[in-house]
């Protein structure tokens, strides 16, 4: 989907991590500033690439300021900022459990 | 590259230069001990100086020699910042430096590695800044990374001859005789100074509290000093115990505590007349509190307390529980108090705290050594000088030291901080041999080292989860992901020494 918002979820601290999205032409694009970048840099890009596009959402620029949040957050933060985005509050309760497995 | 006993790989030259590790006690042979060059005082001789600067220029200090401080004021030291910028002022470069640690507070350092006035750098540790300027390769030859012990070992057998020692005097007279006790900016023992002063061929007392002579207690005697220098302030006394010290609420840290005092008092060491050492995290001090409380249950007393003295143990010692504080540096203000007003707090230098090539530091009476952890892998190997980034932040301090001599060492450490797991497959950087590491505390539980069996046979009935260290590094792996490999460069940053001189391992540059 398209739109114009911008969204910012979540805090600077510790084991939290700041996610704001941003409108993109085509894409997701991610720019992380983490302090275990060098050890997790990769997965973290990688899980919300995954949680956003199961929630239907392929041109973005995300944003994200990581103070070492644990998977569990990762998620939790970009689902809401993806809900957000979506100006959604119907959350699917069911399908969003059945990722974790 | 040449692979020590651990499989570390140590470049060639570095591995010819200072041999490798081989074992604890493998290079523990027989030497001549390093001598200095005295220059005699005569009768009517005034060692006063006016000025650092008239102090530099008397000690004909010049390029390529070696000065050294001590890191007693931790992170209220003004001394090497004020006579390293003179240093600087005056032209003179590619200078050694062997502080016996360097703090956040020496960030100026950096530029004085940028300009060359310092090309060398040995110390125990390297903080924030520092740390990071120097992972990143700002200097042409590694830093060599001693213990406490081991940097002793190192003046005492001539690896380091320090030409120059600059040292910060809390109090002196006019004839250099020095204590950490009096004056304005007290910080107890001077255990690693004392080491530079007997040693160095000139050592230049510097002050900002002057007393009448004969200043005493006299813990580096006026025969060491060769001149005397007053200044406005040679550091800030809050700054001494930053940091340090404050009894933890984390209840993490208090599970930690608990079980490990529990190890403690389970042990056939525990009984009258043991003896611990303990560090200045929060953790380590609650273990004081949860021991404090068994040894008062059972009637149990300790014949001393070793380190790095902690009001903790002060307090110990107050209430009786504790006969002896052997004190070869203070990690707070109550602690130096406690130094100047107790005869049983006793001051030693650092040879006799932990040097392995001594005639037998009080590290080899000591029972129970209680040790903090950045990394600890499956080999029980630690880490303690560089995050799991690969950046040196760290220091080596006592770690390697006390742990290989007492008869129980223990590290204490949670088993994830934030997203980075503590206990890993393989350590960054090995500071500490697993052999010398019996048990490990976490708040999930405890993980003895199976080299240890009578340990294992001790704790059978011990009311702590056991766990082998492998699960312990699942645990950790479950909760944060297995981190990806750091990329370094080809560039030696830092040699880590052990205890003995060899190497057990180098840092490249990140």
């Amino acid at each position: 989907m398209q739109t114009a918002k911008t969204v910012t979820v979540g805090t600077m601290e510790s084991s939290d991590i700041m996610i704001t999205l941003k409108p993109n032409a085509s894409g997701i694009t991610i720019d992380l500033d983490s302090n275990v970048k060098k050890q997790f840099g990769a997965h973290i890009t990688a899980l919300m690439t995954e949680v956003l596009q199961k929630l239907g959402i392929n041109d973005i620029a995300v944003e994200a300021v990581d103070k070492g949040a644990l998977d569990c957050t990762i998620k939790a933060r970009t689902i809401a900022a993806a809900y957000r985005l979506q100006g959604k509050t119907d959350y699917d309760w069911e399908a969003l459990n059945s990722w974790n497995v | 590259m040449v692979e020590n006993k651990l499989k570390r790989e140590i470049p060639a030259k570095y591995a010819e230069q200072y041999g490798v590790y081989d074992g604890e006690f493998a290079h523990i042979d027989s030497y001549q001990a390093a001598t200095k060059t005295i220059k005699p005082i005569k009768p009517n001789d005034s060692k006063l100086l006016g000025s650092i600067h008239e102090a530099i220029v008397k000690t004909g200090l010049k390029d390529g020699m070696t000065i050294s401080f001590h890191h007693h004021f931790r992170e209220g030291d003004f001394v090497m910042n004020m006579v390293l910028d003179e240093i600087a002022k005056m032209g003179i470069k590619n200078l050694s430096i062997a502080p016996s640690s360097i703090a956040n507070v020496h960030a100026p350092l950096i530029d004085h590695i940028k300009n060359g006035v310092v090309t060398n750098i040995t110390s125990s540790g390297l903080r924030d800044k520092v740390g990071a300027a120097i992972s990143s390769g700002i200097m042409a030859n590694p830093v060599v990374i001693r213990s406490h012990g081991g940097r002793a070992r190192a003046i005492a057998s001539g690896d380091i001859h320090i030409d120059v020692a600059f040292l910060g005097a809390p109090s002196s007279d006019e004839y250099g005789n020095i204590n950490g006790t009096k004056g304005k900016a007290t910080c107890g023992s001077l255990g690693y100074a004392m080491v530079d002063a007997k040693y160095a061929d000139q050592v230049v007392a510097i002050t900002d509290s002057l007393m009448p002579y004969p200043n005493t207690p006299i813990s580096i005697p006026q025969t060491d000093v060769d001149y005397v220098v007053q200044v406005d302030a040679i550091g800030d006394p809050d700054g001494i115990a930053k940091g340090a010290t404050r009894f933890t609420k984390n209840p993490k840290e208090l599970l930690i505590a608990e079980y490990a005092a529990k190890v403690i008092t389970a042990s056939s060491y525990f009984k009258n007349g043991f003896s611990f050492q303990t560090g200045s995290g929060g953790a380590a001090l609650a273990v004081s509190r949860f021991l404090r409380q068994t040894m008062i249950d059972e009637d149990v007393k300790a014949s001393f307390a070793l380190g790095g003295i902690t009001n903790a143990m002060v307090e110990m010692q107050k209430e009786g529980l504790v006969d002896k504080l052997i004190d070869v540096q203070d990690f707070d203000h109550p602690s130096a108090i406690s130094l100047a007003e107790n005869a049983d707090h006793y001051e030693i230098d650092a040879n006799m705290y932990a040097s392995p090539l001594s005639k037998g530091a009080v590290i080899n009476q000591l029972d129970i050594a209680i040790l903090s952890a950045l990394e600890v892998d499956t080999d029980f190997n630690v880490n303690v000088i560089t995050g799991s980034d690969g950046v040196l932040r760290g220091a080596s301090g006592g770690h390697s030291d006390t742990s290989a001599a007492c008869k129980l060492s223990m590290v204490i450490a949670p088993v994830v901080r934030g997203r980075i797991p503590t206990i890993v497959d393989a350590v960054t950087t090995v500071v500490t041999p697993g052999s010398s590491v019996d048990v490990v505390v976490t708040e999930l539980g405890i993980a003895i080292n199976p080299a240890r069996q009578d340990l294992v046979d001790m704790f059978k009935g011990l009311k702590v989860p056991q766990l082998t260290i492998d699960e312990l590094k699942d645990k950790a792996y479950a909760i944060t992901g297995v981190p990806e490999k750091i990329e370094y460069g080809d560039q030696t940053v830092a040699l880590i020494e052990y205890r003995d001189g060899s190497l057990i391992d180098v840092v490249k540059n990140v």
